[in-house]
């Protein structure tokens, strides 16, 4: 009854090629975007913004990536923790580098550096597929994670190997995105415009043409072949776009998230944390990356902080056994009654509300 | 609607609409009193070196509260936290507490360096104190680019001189030409002492071995046999953690490389360590900023108001070890903190702002130390305004198979000649990088 495109004519190529050809949806994400970029930051606490918001924000970030590579190229991947600490790294030699570089460069320049390192560590994926993939692409987590801890030059020569954000202002303004003068409010804001406009660019890239050989070289790659797909490019254009995003998403860990960080934070398994996100999410869907990303990030933290919540009296250490055990639960629960992730529960409640009142 | 829809439609619900009216609820109104919190660590890989720390910690507090009433009349309100030992956790324990009790967080201490490092922003724009005993940031030490963050009683850089002070002893004075090995944990951590043993090394002309080993230590076959039969080093300095340690020992044992030439920091020295060793860590050395053992006045009143009425954090017989201790003594240093703080602004719950001030006027000489019943467990610290480390001193101590024992006096590490001027150098260079101007010592009362 309320969600039926019964009425709405598309009389026009633009329309029918829109994002979200149906007015329902639209209203949807533009109410879900007024929440985000005005109610939360005017409602809600530090506490939820900078604990929640901000880890939800950059692992969504992170999920995308992944799901542009995994999910719509077919191409097994756990290297993103590898490119993660490559933008993380890319993104504090280039603010230390050239102080008066503009934040937004920065962060657009430090996931372009992680792309061209994903393309050198993507070759491999023009000769094995699969878990064998996967395996190779374990090399540049490995790799990666060992030059930035070896080499002093990426952390100037830090004693203890640790990076930490220099102040930095949106560009034109005197506010304050990165360092201990920026309020949690603007780092928010930042974080979700970033990833607003990132999300933007790659649910339009998996509907042009680039999509759908991705999907193509996905679902049988001779076959894509033998359409005229070329598999250099569309493999190594997925490694290269797929570790911008990853990219990115480490700079905003290190910079709007924690504000300091180690290679350690960016270890096997962070990359594991976003495989599972895009597999409990979703696989081959944007929507999927921010449900998953909400489930892994956001679930454990209200699972810690429910007892206290509740005026339950447990020992820290028993809260945090339990949380393991309701999460893996919890996961266990949603493979079991929805294999195809939670973008595809989504899709059938979509598909149900069509109908409703009436089912048949 | 399939069956298996419903259940799920019916979980997310749940689960959608628990957390909306968990997050609606704030944090309900705390007692009167000092709230302070403890991000420790009782679950995760460290996990058995974070309990009897946290131990350690929240039985000083619940001795405070049941022996005097709390600090000056006004009760601890303490709470807990699980870290377990990861920064992102750290990070969101620390916002989910700065501001809890009624006057907010007084002191954090988070056990861990690499917390450290991502509260070290925080700190300074929340302005609450961070004290980071024996761990964290060693240029932290500098109170003028670092007002906010201590280091008292030793830093790493700090441990890292009195251990080759020691081993110079031993050597009666020369350690030219001999190889001295680090093996150590490959993070933040485990990296600081690097840039002191280098400087020693020049110094003293002794030749740096230097081994990292991966997170969490578990696989080090190869640096041993390294170490045990192709280098053979003189001395070997361990800034080692958790698992990692006893796995060292072991693989140090089987390879024969001598308990004895084998020194431990701080971390990498704890009765968790040897005991899972077994037999073979008999004679290993290790650093201490404490003592160890239960024959300290302190613990007789934990033992008398705690243990005997069960109340206590943890099992009775951990009451002397190592971490305990350490627990314990971290916790003094945030209670004299707040001590110190309520001598100029009155007994009542204090700000973080107003306990900065208290703990960089910390002074804990031998008679402070006997009246707390610290005598032989702590040698004395003071800090001041630009000294946030408080000139602290080390003590060398061997596993005997049943209990440490020390087997050197206080060493007092060479701030003077060398050290304070390395954190100087190197908070210069932080401030240089962050735009930080470093605050006038001269001016603060």
């Amino acid at each position: 009854m309320l969600y039926r495109e019964a009425g709405q004519f598309k009389t026009s190529y633009a329309k029918d090629w829109a994002i979200f050809p149906i007015a329902q949806d639209r209203i949807v994400v533009l109410g879900f975007l007024a929440i985000a970029f005005i109610a939360i930051p005017v409602l809600s606490s530090e506490y939820f913004l900078a604990t929640i918001l901000m880890p939800f924000l950059v692992m969504s970030m992170a999920a995308i990536g992944l799901n542009l590579l995994t999910g719509y190229a077919g191409q097994l991947s756990l290297g993103t923790g590898g490119f993660m600490a490559t933008g993380a790294f890319a993104a504090y030699k280039l603010s230390t580098m050239f102080p008066g570089m503009p934040i937004e460069a920065v962060f657009l320049l430090s996931g372009v550096v992680a792309a061209f390192v994903g393309i050198l560590f993507g070759i491999p994926s023009l000769r094995i597929k699969g878990f064998y993939l996967a395996v190779a692409t374990l090399a540049a987590q490995f790799f990666l994670l060992w030059l930035f801890n070896k080499v002093g030059w990426f952390t100037n020569y830090s004693t203890s190997g640790v990076i930490s954000a220099p102040p930095r202002t949106i560009l034109f303004t005197d506010i304050y995105v990165t360092g201990p003068e920026a309020s949690v409010t603007a780092k928010y804001l930042f974080a979700l415009t970033l990833v607003a406009i990132l999300a933007l660019a790659a649910k339009n890239l998996v509907r042009s043409s680039i999509g759908r050989r991705w999907m193509a070289i996905r679902d049988m790659d001779i076959a894509a072949e033998i359409i005229g797909i070329k598999p250099l490019q569309t493999k190594l254009s997925a490694f290269a776009i797929s570790s911008f995003y990853c990219g990115v998403a480490g700079a905003m860990w290190a910079f709007l998230y924690t504000g300091s960080v180690e290679p350690l934070a960016f270890d096997i398994n962070r990359s594991f944390q976003v495989l599972f996100m895009i597999i409990i999410g979703g696989l081959g869907s944007i929507l999927g990356s921010f449900l998953g990303a909400g489930f892994i990030i956001a679930l454990p933290i209200l699972l810690t902080n429910a007892p206290h919540l509740l005026g339950l009296n447990i020992p820290v250490d028993v809260i945090s056994h339990v949380e393991y055990m309701i999460f893996g639960a919890l996961i266990i629960f949603f493979l079991i009654v929805e294999p195809h992730g939670l973008a595809r529960l989504w899709q059938i409640l979509k598909e149900k509300l069509r109908l409703w009142p009436f089912p048949h | 609607m399939t069956f298996n829809m419903k259940i799920s439609a019916a979980a997310i619900a749940l689960a959608v609409g628990v957390s909306g009216t968990l997050l609606a609820e704030q944090a309900k109104a705390q007692d009167a009193g000092q709230y302070v919190p403890g991000t420790v660590y009782r679950s995760g890989p460290y996990a058995p070196g974070g309990i009897p720390w946290a131990n350690g910690y929240a039985d000083y507090f619940k001795l405070l509260n049941e022996r005097d009433g709390g600090i000056g009349g006004v009760p601890i309100i303490y709470e807990e936290c699980d870290t377990a030992y990861s920064n992102d956790k750290g990070v969101e324990c620390y916002e989910k507490m700065k501001n809890q009790g009624p006057t907010g967080a007084s002191v954090f201490q988070p056990l861990s360096t690499g917390i450290t490092y991502a509260l070290i922003d925080r700190v300074k724009a929340d302005e609450i104190p961070m004290i980071t005993s024996g761990l964290g940031r060693a240029d932290a030490s500098d109170g003028t680019v670092f007002p906010w963050v201590f280091t008292l009683p030793v830093t790493y850089w700090a441990g890292a001189d009195a251990i080759v002070q020691y081993i110079d002893q031993q050597e009666e004075g020369s350690l030219d030409g001999k190889t001295i090995a680090l093996v150590y944990h490959d993070s933040a951590y485990g990296k600081e002492p690097i840039n002191t043993l280098e400087y020693l090394a020049e110094k003293h002309g002794f030749k740096l071995e230097l081994f990292p080993v991966a997170h969490p230590g578990l696989e080090q076959k190869a640096t041993w046999l390294k170490i045990g039969r192709q280098i053979r080093p003189d001395w070997t300095i361990m800034w080692g953690w958790g698992v990692m340690n006893s796995t060292a020992i072991k693989e140090a044992a089987a390879v024969g490389y001598p308990m004895d030439r084998f020194i431990g920091n701080w971390w990498a020295g704890s009765e968790v360590d040897v005991k899972a060793a077994g037999g073979v860590s008999k004679g290993y050395l290790s650093a201490q900023f404490h003592g160890a053992g239960e024959d300290f006045k302190v613990l007789d009143d934990v033992k008398k108001h705690l243990v005997e009425k069960d109340l206590n954090a943890g099992p009775d017989e951990e009451v002397g070890d190592i971490l305990y201790n350490r627990g314990l003594i971290s916790a003094v240093f945030t209670a004299e903190g707040i001590a110190k703080a309520q001598e100029k602004y009155g007994q009542k719950p204090l700000t973080g702002e107003q306990i900065r001030w208290g703990i960089e006027n910390i002074n804990l000489d031998e008679a402070r130390l006997e009246e707390l019943g610290l005598t032989g467990l702590l040698d004395p610290v003071k800090l001041s305004c630009a000294d946030h480390e408080g000139g602290g001193s080390v003590i060398i101590q061997q596993w005997d198979g049943e209990n440490w024992k020390p087997v050197s006096d206080w060493i007092s590490p060479a701030r003077d000649e060398y050290l304070r001027d390395m954190y100087e150098k190197s908070a210069a260079d932080y401030a240089a990088e962050k735009g930080i101007e470093p605050r006038d010592c001269s001016k603060e009362s």
